[in-house]
Parts: C-alpha cells; sequence; structure tokens
C-alpha cells in the first residue's frame, strides 16, 4: 500500500480494496520499524486511527475529497491542536497547541488522517536537520548523510514510505533542499499562496508552507488543500485556486528554459551539471527551448538573506520567554534571570546565533547598513528573476551544490552549512513559486532539479514536473530496505 | 535670570473599537483578569495580527479634525523590547510612516488664542497589565488590554507654561470625546500622557535637555507635574548642575517626579517594518468617505451658533465643547421656536447647574430636550414669568409631566387681565399712602417697593411688565 500515489491509495479506498484504519495501522508499523530514522517528533496513533474511522464512514458515505482517508504528516512547526508543537527546539517541548494551524484545518476538514509531527532544524534554522532538539534525522538513501533540513523529517518520511505525503516549510530551501537529498518532489509555493496561520514563524517576509510529496501529480493533490486566501493571514493572497491537477498532462512544446549563468558556473560540481544537463535534454525532447539567461545580483543573495532572515526572527522568538508558555529555567531569582536562563537554556546554539545576528543588524547606528541595504538588494533579486522571467517561462537550475552531505560534516561551520542553500535562497527573497524534482543519483544519493516560475505559476510548474515525470523514473526509485 | 518652559505632550488615546487591533477579542474594561485575550493577543507561537479596519477610519476622523495629513501609505513597525506584559516582546506600533501627519489645534489660555502644532498620530496596540499585589512576592500578568488600540498624538514643543500643556490636553480631550473616537475615561486609562518638560533662558533660541515624565493621567496632575518638574530643573541648573535626558515618574502622592531610567539605559528599540502586516493604503475615495461623514467640527459650530444664533462667545464655547449638548441645544431650540439667547442660557445655566449637582451628564439628563422646549414655549409667549418658570424647572427635574401640566396643576399661568391686576394696585396703593408720597417727591427706588408688594399679592402670576406699566400710571396719578 506505501507504494501507491496518492490518486492510487484515494482509488483503494473507495473501491473498497482497503479501508483507512488499515492503511493506517500499515504506516504506524512502517513508522515504528524504521523508528530509527528519527524523521517523527511525535506520532499520533490514536488520533490517527480515529481520524482513520471518521474518513472511513465518510468513504462509505460517499462523501470523500482526494485526501480523505490519506494518511499524511506534518511538518512539526505547525500548530496542532491537543497535539504538542516543538518546532524541533527544547523550549517548546512542553508546548501543547490550543490551535489548529489553517493548513491543520484544511487537511482536516478534508478528512486526511494525521500520522505525526515530523522532525526538523530547530525553528526551521538549518539545512541538514542537525540542530534539532531531538536529533538528527538520517536519510533513507544512507544514513550516514543527511536529509537536508529543515523539513529533513518530511523528505525522509516520505522517501522512507513512514507516510503517504508530507507537508513541509519554505525560508531559504527547506522544502526543496530536503525534497532533492531525499529524492522526492517538493514544492515551496509563490509567497502568499499558503496561509502562514498557525505556522510558527522563522522569518514572516519569507517563510512559505508547501507540500512534499513522491510525485508532482500527488503535490498537485496536496497544494490543492493547502492552498487559498486566509483572512487570518494578512499576507496571504486574496487570488482564486486554480485546478493544479487539470493541466498537468498539457504539451510542453515551445516551452521556454532559462538557464542562469550564475547557476551553471565552474563552481558547479562536475557530475552534478552533468546530471542537471541529462535532465535537461528530457526537457528539449519534450519540445521546450533552452536558452542562457543572466541574474548579475544572485551572488549578493546569502548576504542578503543572513541580513534579513535573522533580523525577523530576532523579533519573531521574542515571545519565547518563559512567561507564558514553554520552557521556563528552574527558580528564577528576578526576572531578568527567567529570562536569560529560559531563552538560554531552550533556544540551541543554531538558534541564538541567528537571534544574536539579527539583533546586531537592527540595532541603532547598524540598521541603514544592513537592513536596509539588505531589503535594497532583495528588491534587485526579484528585478532580475522578473527581467529573466520576461524571456523565459520557467528558469531551471540546481537544487543544492552536492546529494547529501554526512551527518556531521558541516555542523561546526555555519558558513559552509548556509552556503548549501546558494540556489535557493533567492527564491525565497523573490517570493516566487520553485520545485524540486528527482533528477538522477550521483554515487547512490539522489539530485533534485529546479524548477522556478512566475508568481501564482504553481499549475504550470506542476505540468512541467509532471511531464517529465512521466518520461523518467527517478521520483519512482526507493531507497533499499524501504520497498 | 528669567526662564521660560518648553513643553510637548504625548497622549495615548484609547480608540473606541469593539475589538481589539490586531485580533477579535473584545476591549470591554474590568472583566476578569486574561478572559478577553486571545490566541493573538496572548502572543502564540504562530498566530498572526489582522489589522481591524475601524481603527483606520477613527485615526483618519481625527487626522481631519486637526486639518492633518492623511498618510497615503502607512507602515506598522515592530518596537522590540522585553517586559512580562508584552506578550510577543515587541510591540506592535508605527514609526517611519505614521498614518497622521503634521497637523494643529487651537487652544484659548486667559483669552490669548494659540496655535499648538501636532507632529504625527500614530496607530499602535496597547501592553497587558502587570499585577504586584496579592501575589506573595510574584508578578501576575493580566493580558486583556494587551492589543487595546491605542492613538498616539504627538504634539509640537509649542506650550510655555504647565497652564497651556494642560489647556491642549483639556482640548484634545474634548476633542477626541466630541468625534466620539475615545470615550475619554481617565480612570480606565483611556486618555493618558507623557510630557516632555525642559527650560531656557528666556531669549534662547535653541531648547534645554529635556526630561520625559511619563504616565500622568489627570488634568491635576498634569499641571502639577509640569511645574514640579520645571522648579526642580530651574533649581538644579541654578546651583550649577545639568538636566540630563532621562524618563521620570510623577508620584502623586509625594508630588514629585523620579527618575526611572537614563539616556543610556534607554532601551534599542530595533524598530522595522511588521512582515507580518502590509502596509496601510487610504486613497481618496475612502478619505472622501470618511470626510462625508464627519460631524461638523467644534470650531465650525462655535461660529455657526454664533453667527445664527447670535449667541455670545462663552455660550457658544460651551455648547459646542460636547457633541450631545450641541445636538440638544438645537433640538430644544427647533422644538420651542424660542429666542436662541433664551434657549442657549437655560441650558448653559440653569440646566447645567442641575446636571452638575446630579453628576449626570447631557445624555442622562431627567429633562429631555422636548419637555424643556415645552417650558421655553411657555416663557416666550408669556404665559408664565421667568421666575414661575424656574418654578416649573424643578418640577420638570422631578417627575415626568410637560410643562403645560405642571402649569395648569399648579395654577401658574401669568395673570395678564389689566382688570385684575389695577384692582390689586389700586388696594395696595391705598395701604401704603406714606410710600406714595416720597414716590411722588422723587423717591423713584419707592416703585420697586410697589412691585414687590403687587407681585407678592399675585403670587407672582402677574405679567411683571403690564404690572410696571399700570403701577407707573397709578402712581403718577
Amino acid at each position: 500500500m506505501h507504494t501507491k500515489s496518492l490518486t492510487e491509495l484515494a482509488h483503494g479506498l473507495r473501491s473498497g480494496e482497503f479501508s483507512s484504519v488499515e492503511l493506517t495501522q500499515h504506516f504506524l508499523k512502517r513508522i515504528k520499524q524504521h523508528q530509527d530514522l528519527n524523521a517523527y517528533i511525535t506520532v499520533t496513533e490514536e488520533t490517527a486511527l480515529q481520524n482513520a474511522i471518521v474518513a472511513d464512514a465518510r468513504i462509505a458515505n460517499g462523501q470523500s475529497t482526494a485526501l480523505t482517508g490519506i494518511p499524511i504528516a506534518q511538518k512539526d512547526i505547525f500548530c496542532t491542536l491537543d497535539i504538542k508543537t516543538s518546532c524541533g527546539s527544547k523550549i517548546l517541548d512542553n508546548f501543547i497547541a490550543p490551535y489548529n494551524a489553517t493548513v491543520v484545518e484544511k487537511f482536516n476538514l478534508a478528512g486526511a488522517v494525521l500520522l505525526g509531527k515530523l522532525n526538523m532544524d530547530e525553528f526551521a534554522m538549518g539545512s541538514s536537520n542537525e540542530t534539532s532538539y531531538y536529533g538528527a534525522v538520517k536519510n533513507p538513501w544512507n544514513i550516514n548523510t543527511v536529509p537536508g533540513g529543515s523539513s529533513g523529517g518530511s523528505g525522509a518520511a516520505v522517501a522512507a514510505r513512514l507516510a503517504a505525503c508530507a507537508t513541509g516549510t519554505d525560508t531559504g530551501g527547506s522544502i526543496r533542499q530536503p525534497a532533492a537529498h531525499c529524492g522526492i518532489t517538493g514544492l515551496k509555493p509563490t509567497y502568499g499562496r499558503v496561509s502562514r496561520y498557525g505556522m510558527i514563524a522563522y522569518a514572516s517576509s519569507l517563510d512559505q508552507g508547501g507540500p512534499m510529496a513522491r510525485s508532482a501529480e500527488d503535490v498537485a493533490i496536496l497544494l490543492q488543500t493547502m492552498a487559498g486566501f486566509d483572512p487570518k493571514d494578512s499576507t496571504s493572497v486574496d487570488l482564486s485556486v486554480p485546478d493544479y491537477s487539470a493541466g498537468l498532462n498539457n504539451p510542453l512544446a515551445g516551452l521556454k528554459i532559462g538557464l542562469p549563468k550564475e547557476f551553471f558556473s565552474n563552481d558547479l560540481n562536475s557530475d552534478m551539471a552533468a546530471t542537471l544537463e541529462t535532465a535537461i535534454n528530457e526537457y528539449r525532447k519534450l519540445g521546450a527551448e533552452v536558452k542562457e539567461v543572466s541574474m548579475p545580483n544572485l551572488r549578493l543573495a546569502i548576504p542578503a538573506y543572513y541580513v534579513i532572515a535573522p533580523a525577523e526572527c530576532s523579533a519573531n522568538l521574542s515571545r519565547f520567554d518563559g512567561v507564558r508558555f514553554g520552557y521556563r529555567c528552574e527558580n528564577p531569582v528576578d526576572l531578568t534571570d527567567l529570562y536569560t536562563r529560559s531563552r538560554g537554556e531552550g533556544f540551541g546554539k543554531e538558534v541564538k546565533r541567528r537571534i544574536l545576528m539579527g539583533t546586531y543588524a537592527l540595532s541603532t547606528g547598524y540598521y541603514d547598513a544592513y537592513y536596509v541595504k539588505a531589503q535594497k538588494i532583495r528588491r534587485l533579486i526579484s528585478d532580475d528573476f522578473k527581467m529573466a522571467l520576461t524571456e523565459v517561462d520557467v528558469i531551471m537550475g540546481p537544487v543544492t551544490p552536492t546529494p547529501a552531505f554526512g551527518i556531521g560534516e558541516k555542523i561546526a561551520d555555519p558558513i559552509e552549512m548556509y552556503l548549501s542553500d546558494i540556489y535557493t535562497i533567492a527564491i525565497n527573497l523573490a517570493g516566487l513559486p520553485a520545485l524540486s524534482i528527482p533528477a538522477g543519483f550521483i554515487n547512490g544519493l539522489p539530485v533534485g532539479l529546479q524548477i522556478i516560475g512566475n508568481y501564482f505559476s504553481e499549475d504550470r510548474l506542476l505540468n512541467i514536473a509532471h511531464q517529465y515525470q512521466q518520461v523518467t523514473d527517478w521520483h519512482q526509485h526507493t531507497p533499499k530496505g524501504f520497498e | 535670570m528669567e526662564w521660560e518652559t518648553v513643553i510637548g505632550l504625548e497622549i495615548h488615546t484609547q480608540l473606541a473599537t469593539q475589538s481589539k487591533i490586531f485580533s477579535g477579542a473584545s476591549t470591554a474594561y474590568g472583566a476578569e483578569p486574561n478572559t478577553q485575550a486571545c490566541a493573538v493577543d496572548l502572543g502564540l507561537p504562530g498566530v498572526l495580527p489582522v489589522l481591524n479596519e475601524e481603527t483606520v477610519r477613527l485615526a483618519v476622523i481625527f487626522g481631519m479634525a486637526i486639518e492633518a495629513h492623511i498618510a497615503p501609505y502607512s507602515v506598522f513597525a515592530r518596537k522590540n523590547y522585553f517586559y512580562p506584559d508584552l506578550p510577543k516582546g515587541y510591540q506592535i506600533s508605527q514609526m517611519d510612516h505614521p498614518i497622521v501627519g503634521q497637523g494643529h489645534l487651537d487652544i484659548e489660555v486667559e483669552g490669548v488664542t494659540k496655535r499648538i502644532g501636532i507632529t504625527r498620530a500614530h496607530l499602535e496596540e496597547d501592553a497587558g497589565k502587570s499585577l504586584h499585589e496579592s501575589f506573595h512576592g510574584l508578578t501576575g500578568i493580566d493580558l486583556n488590554r494587551a492589543g487595546t488600540p491605542l492613538l498616539e498624538i504627538v504634539s509640537e514643543p509649542d506650550m510655555r507654561s504647565a497652564k497651556e500643556a494642560v489647556a491642549y490636553m483639556r482640548k484634545l480631550y474634548e476633542l477626541v470625546r466630541y468625534l466620539g473616537i475615545c470615550d475619554g475615561n481617565m480612570q480606565e486609562g483611556s486618555f493618558r500622557c507623557d510630557a516632555n518638560v525642559s527650560v531656557r533662558p528666556k531669549g534662547q533660541s535653541t531648547f534645554g535637555t529635556r526630561a520625559e515624565i511619563k504616565n500622568i493621567n489627570s488634568f491635576k496632575f498634569v499641571e502639577k507635574a509640569i511645574n514640579h518638574e520645571v522648579e526642580r530643573q530651574i533649581e538644579l541648573i541654578e546651583n550649577g548642575g545639568k538636566v540630563v535626558q532621562e524618563t521620570r515618574l510623577y508620584d502623586s502622592v509625594k508630588d514629585e517626579t523620579r527618575s526611572m531610567r537614563s539616556k543610556e539605559e534607554a532601551n534599542d528599540y530595533r524598530y522595522f517594518p511588521d512582515p507580518d502586516l502590509l502596509p496601510v493604503l487610504i486613497d481618496e475615495a475612502f478619505k472622501a468617505q470618511i470626510k462625508a461623514h464627519l460631524p461638523e467640527l467644534p470650531q465650525a459650530k462655535k461660529l455657526r451658533f454664533k453667527t445664527d444664533y447670535q449667541l455670545d462667545e462663552e455660550s457658544a464655547t460651551i455648547l459646542t465643547t460636547s457633541r450631545p449638548l450641541a445636538d440638544y441645544f438645537e433640538a430644544t431650540l427647533k422644538a420651542s421656536q424660542s429666542e436662541p439667547r433664551l434657549c442657549a442660557n437655560w441650558i448653559t445655566g440653569d440646566l447645567s447647574a442641575a446636571l452638575n449637582k446630579a453628576g449626570l451628564e447631557i445624555t442622562d439628563s431627567p429633562i429631555s430636550d422636548e419637555r424643556l422646549a415645552g417650558l421655553l414655549k411657555r416663557i416666550s409667549d408669556n404665559t408664565i414669568s421667568g421666575k414661575i418658570a424656574k418654578q416649573v424647572f424643578e418640577v420638570l427635574w422631578q417627575s415626568p409631566a410637560t410643562a403645560d401640566e405642571i402649569i395648569a396643576e399648579q395654577g401658574l399661568k401669568q395673570i395678564t387681565d389689566t382688570g385684575a391686576i389695577e384692582a390689586i394696585i389700586d388696594k395696595i396703593i391705598a395701604d401704603n399712602q406714606g410710600q406714595v408720597e416720597q414716590y411722588r417727591s422723587g423717591k423713584d427706588k419707592v416703585f420697586a417697593f410697589f412691585v414687590g408688594q403687587v407681585m407678592k399679592e399675585m403670587k407672582g402670576k402677574a405679567n411683571p411688565a403690564e404690572v410696571n406699566k399700570l403701577l407707573k400710571n397709578k402712581l403718577q396719578g
């Protein structure tokens, strides 16, 4: 059952081939079997089975949606009513959310089954899932390598078939990079397409939730449920949601693909370049035209991001103060002691590093030099993309500089770690949609191809990904031991 | 040396909305702690603010009333600092792009009108309250107030005395209540004032170093706190000291200000635009809509009352400080068709005195505009004299009867029948020959004695003009 696509699962449920309870039990069993991957922070076995019973009744009444009875898992950044929502941090280890995130609410309404909450880098700050308070997640393709981050649990769970599909969030690459490292399909929607309400904020102007699944077809089904205007999120966009599955089979003849020369310079490792070249050739065969484009300001993306994101996070994380919820230090002697020890003991190293960087960047005397300048760069990068997207329909490139790296390899060197998001960060700064699809292997580890489109062109991106997945089978490979 | 005082005020006005500025929770005062704080007000992980549009409307109304520039583009910013009653660790406020730009307010002190500049007014959320009593060394946090909408109104340093500061504060207070954007309940903290105070030698053009006095919540305390602070600063400088820039707290019990924190200890608030909220865009259509519904402003109304109704400055001022009072006046006037000055005198005189005594607002007046109009009608058509009218007014205050019912019931109708009055006059002249002689020998003052006697005999119901006329004739005989 765990090898089936979402469409096949929905069909199986409706035809009575298996029930949602059976399907749920099957996934729960797999989760137990593969606990050592550390993909889940919380497994909600009871909730899952209750959800499944309700779903089966709904299916029997003929009131099912495409996701009714389908076992999914949520990144532990989405608040789930009465269920621990840790955001991968010690400071929220005791936090039971008193409400549902809009995304969670939407999956509940659709009748999906919640298997549990997935591991992640603490507060989504990391590119390897190693900053999690709950420990590193192992990549099912090679348990000595990282699954990527921050949605590392989501990437690993979907790749290892420990959930039919999952949610992730992407602030600088946190959906696409783990999708690439785990050999699955992950979409970061246009900023404002998916509600951020109930999604614990890291960097509010960059954060965007999105689906992670095995194929573009599955991702389209998930996005259909996740997308849409939310009156509770002022930055969500009030624009109608298209039918994401309707155009999946549109032909690609005449598609104009742009390859930024900045993405394909000599810095890109030759194995990666060769793999991507093969993938792009498939598109040529499908009738696409390929041309080089230039985005000169891309090189400024990482420095700009590491001013803006920490600045926003320094304020977003102020609410974790030991006063109302979350971790509180023992026997505080006074208010300052309560603050410093609760936060000092509750936050991990990388989170503290980013709070400090952000606080510094916003301080009097530095604000103009850092924050204001970074915002200007952000505008330049957006303009680069806008310009390029007047010449071509989509932009393609690598997702990561290399396939998954070893656990422990980069964690001691933040700069090295930050550079692993070099191809994804600019897209968040511009607010554009982008997805990562499996495009081959290097030494047994998956490689992702990134497809970047214009604002609100998710339907087109999914169509382009789906057509590729009709002529390739990279997305159907399963890691050994998880078949 | 002669010193000049320089004062600027920052006034926090609580906007009269049903719900909070960024959440749907109620703003009602006085509920059990933390019962009116929703997930957004508590700053739970994952929650997001959504702007209450009503606050924008109220801010724009205020901006128009002070003839200010209304920003077509304004931005909410985060003001970062840690405090237990500030749930998010930042306050959502406005910094570089406030919604209301430069405007002004005219004040009057000792008969002189002065224009006070208003630098800006911006929207922000209030914090909660820390409760230090009854928690055995711990602090309780009540977040009911967290997220209550505030309009912070910042003046130019244009005031030169505590009296001017109080006049400005009062004028602003009357204006926000008049506009209906603030309930003005100062005990509940709906209108709070911080004062920036400095002194300089008279004639010097640059400002002295200022101290900010926080949290002065009554007109009386503002005057006292400023005067105290001015004295402190002058004394300090004259003794060779220097004023340091700092925040001071006014203690109304000891009547003194004391240092809270110096400039060095001040927070670096690290303002930056709040990425959770979009910029507020105000177009001409929105402004036009508000303008169309904007009430006539006190200044314009006063001018109209003076020209249209021929009221004097004082009556016009009193009647236009509050909208309900002005409405009451116009409704009474319309219903009674009486002389406007008569109507104004009754409202600013007897009615206001009675309301004051009873501690009531005009909106709670036991005498409705209609019933007062009934009284004024009978004065105007000479059914009753002014003196009798006061008697009727007393009854109106206590009973639901109309003036006509009271006049009929108590037989207060004025006697204008010349015959009846003449008969009484004749009797009085006959009984008081001595006084008649005095009058005839040129002692005009005695005339009043005769009027009094006639009125007494007729229980005040005689028409005074008629009495005068007839008496004069008879006495001259």
